[in-house]
């Protein structure tokens, strides 16, 4: 007669513990608040590609901002030839000497043919300078994108209809044809024929150029998601207290738009990476000396008959940086976004 | 009542929203004609219920009152000061006194706020400290409208529509207003929580003596909640009386068959005819000459089509009770048999 004693007493504790937690509140804990920042961020981590995904991008970035710290500790930099110094590098038709590139315990990613200098530091730098190319385009594109679109999905009327326009525009021009013929005219805008363009306006003109024509798709998409916002009943809320247009824009509408801000910009970084890698292979972005993932492509498509190696690792690299950072875009969107799960 | 300035007096109202069309040039084509030429009052303390079908202007007049809408002709004001055309920031001393309950607790809240951000917002814009700090004051918010206080944290999407709602009236209360529009503000809950709220917003009318423009389509709850009715056809009041007077002696043919309408819970009763209402409300953008109702109307005549019935004291009304018909209903009055339905749930 012992064990049904237990057995009745525990449902009736279990039932008594569930009342409980249903009266006093939703969930578990007291007062401790779950975000809807919270719940992405619990969402994020239980995404495995997602979290290699980030692993990989945060490395990529990692190593761009080393590079020089990389670079010091490895002994060499991407600029020397080292080939000139020490001819045995290189064979009679000045490819490396070495098999697989020259790749060695003193160079670990071979070296450049022709010229002789080290991949492994060129490619970091290479990095780098993408990197922040891209980064900066990025930032630039997100903030015109997001002041135009909120400003023309607030405002509406005639402001709205004239950006609409604007924007049908812009995203009907055929941007890359447009790089490769402005480019020269924007540099020449600032530097005489003759003189060499300096590295840092090559970079800036690139933002420039970059960001003028990105920031329509995301203005348009703000726009769309601002019209459907401003007529909540939250906003109008908001309105009935007093509040300025300021105050609805700053704390009760852009809250709201950082999903679709965060999901548009980490889509977009990787996408001007490959732009900026494109532009530069074709030869309108960086150049030469200063080293550059596309100027590091387009050096290696030169060779890639004779040397593959040299073309292996930037290509590679980039193919793992984009894709890592495809995928940690379509994460970001489900944690951020669950109801648009594929 | 009408002795001293009423708190809310509206005269005149309209509001037409202009129809744009045509290419390359867009050029206003028409207008819905959503509300035409309202007049009301509300006095302090006190609570008006509007009622109408769906589309009849009932949440443009609220949204007018509170000045989210530009009224297009018409005069508003509060303890007789114009409010109609007034700006934002000629309106800040008026808008503490005058806040919203919205329809949907689920678009009414910002989801990237917490509940006590949502409830101290309308405190922060109008710059009130209240003494003990506005944290304390959200508490003591959230505890008169039933709620956790120590729910200040949690975000919106952790309470059920209910909730949700009593957040919203928390909201509303945080400025110590005089008039609260309430626009809907229980047809999106479960009918058991409706009561709920409701009768936490009659609780906070007589304790706080607030008064309200109260908005509704269920005819049932406005007899609960508000002392006086105005009935609203197609953009137009076409009676407003008194709760019991509007409820006992309707004089309008369109507030009769809506009385008509409402389900009655008794089973072994006599089984009640409902008025049926022919065809469909005609459309805001062009509507019928003369009186509105005539379209849908057994009595219409000539002089319907021809003039529209002023808002009037009817023969034999109690004063307060206005009707907008040239030929109001009687207590004897039949109604042809081809319009009468039997009540289908007696019929079962």
């Amino acid at each position: 007669m012992t064990p049904p004693t237990p057995s009745a007493a525990a449902p009736l504790e279990l039932t008594d513990e569930s009342v409980e937690k249903s009266t006093t509140s939703p969930s578990p804990k007291g007062s401790e608040s779950r975000s809807p920042g919270r719940l992405a961020w619990n969402r994020f981590k239980r995404d495995r590609t997602g979290v290699i995904s980030a692993c990989i991008v945060i490395f990529f970035f990692a190593i761009a901002l080393a590079a020089p710290l990389i670079a010091k500790v490895y002994g060499k930099d991407p600029y020397t030839t080292y080939a000139s110094q020490r001819p045995e590098l290189l064979n009679a038709f000045a490819y490396p000497a070495g098999p697989n590139g020259g790749m060695s315990s003193e160079f670990w990613f071979g070296i450049e043919p022709q010229l002789g200098r080290d991949v492994f530091t060129f490619l970091l730098y290479g990095i780098r300078t993408s990197l922040g190319i891209a980064l900066a385009a990025t930032l630039l594109t997100t903030l015109l994108g997001v002041v135009v679109g909120v400003t023309a999905g607030y405002l509406g009327g005639k402001t709205d209809y004239l950006v609409g326009r604007f924007i049908d525009i812009l995203l009907s021009f055929p941007s890359t044809l447009f790089f490769i013929a402005f480019m020269p005219v924007i540099y020449g805008l600032f530097v005489a024929p003759d003189d060499n363009i300096p590295t840092w306006l090559r970079a800036a003109a690139l933002i420039i150029v970059l960001s003028a024509f990105g920031w329509a798709s995301i203005a348009r998409l703000l726009r769309g998601q601002v019209l459907g916002l401003r007529e909540r009943e939250f906003v109008e809320a908001a309105k009935v207290t007093g509040a300025s247009p300021q105050r609805i824009v700053f704390k009760e509408l852009l809250p709201n738009l950082w999903t679709p801000i965060i999901i548009q910009s980490t889509l977009m970084l990787p996408a001007f990476v490959t732009a900026e890698a494109g532009l530069a292979f074709l030869g309108v972005g960086i150049i030469d000396p200063t080293p550059d993932w596309g100027v590091m492509i387009q050096r290696g498509a030169q060779f890639y008959t004779e040397d593959f190696t040299f073309m292996l690792f930037p290509g590679l690299a980039m193919v793992i940086f984009v894709l890592a950072f495809n995928l940690l875009g379509d994460s970001v969107r489900d944690a951020l976004d669950p109801k648009s799960k594929r | 009542m009408s002795t001293t300035t009423p708190l809310l007096d509206v005269s005149g109202l309209t509001k037409h929203f202009p129809i744009k069309g045509g290419f390359p040039i867009r050029r206003t084509v028409g207008a819905v004609q959503a509300v035409d030429g309202l007049d009301f009052q509300v006095g302090e303390g006190e609570s008006l219920g509007l009622v109408g079908e769906s589309g009849c202007g009932k949440s443009t007049t609220g949204r007018l009152v509170t000045r989210l809408l530009e009224p297009t002709a018409g005069r508003i004001s509060y303890r007789g000061q114009d409010i109609t055309h007034a700006s934002r920031t000629q309106l800040a001393p008026v808008r503490s006194e005058i806040q919203m309950i919205f329809q949907d607790p689920y678009a009414s809240l910002n989801p990237r706020q917490t509940v006590g951000k949502i409830i101290s917002g309308p405190m922060e814009i109008n710059g009130i400290n209240p003494t003990g700090g506005r944290e304390a004051r959200v508490r003591e918010l959230l505890e008169i409208v039933g709620l956790n206080p120590e729910h200040y944290n949690r975000f919106p999407h952790e309470f059920s529509g209910g909730q949700r709602q009593r957040i919203g009236v928390a909201r509303a209360l945080a400025l110590e207003p005089k008039l609260i529009v309430a626009d809907e503000p229980v047809s999106a809950l479960d009918v058991s929580i409706q009561a709920q709220v409701v009768n936490l917003l009659q609780k906070v009318q007589r304790e706080l003596g607030i008064a309200f423009l109260f908005i509704a389509h269920d005819l049932a709850i406005v007899r609960h909640f508000s002392q006086r009715v105005a009935v609203m056809y197609l953009g137009k009041i076409v009676e407003i009386a008194d709760r019991d007077e509007l409820y006992g002696n309707p004089r309008h043919p369109y507030t009769r068959a809506l009385l008509s309408a409402v389900p009655e819970a008794t089973v072994d009763d006599v089984p009640r005819e409902r008025i049926r209402l022919v065809g469909d409300v005609p459309s805001p953008i062009n509507p019928p000459t003369g009186c509105r109702f005539r379209t849908r109307c057994w009595k219409a005549t000539e002089k319907c089509a021809t003039e529209a019935p002023p808002l009037v004291q009817a023969e034999g009304n109690k004063p307060g009770h206005l009707t907008a018909c040239h030929y109001p209903e009687t207590h004897e009055a039949t109604v042809p048999a081809g319009r009468l339905a039997k009540d289908p749930g007696a019929a079962a």
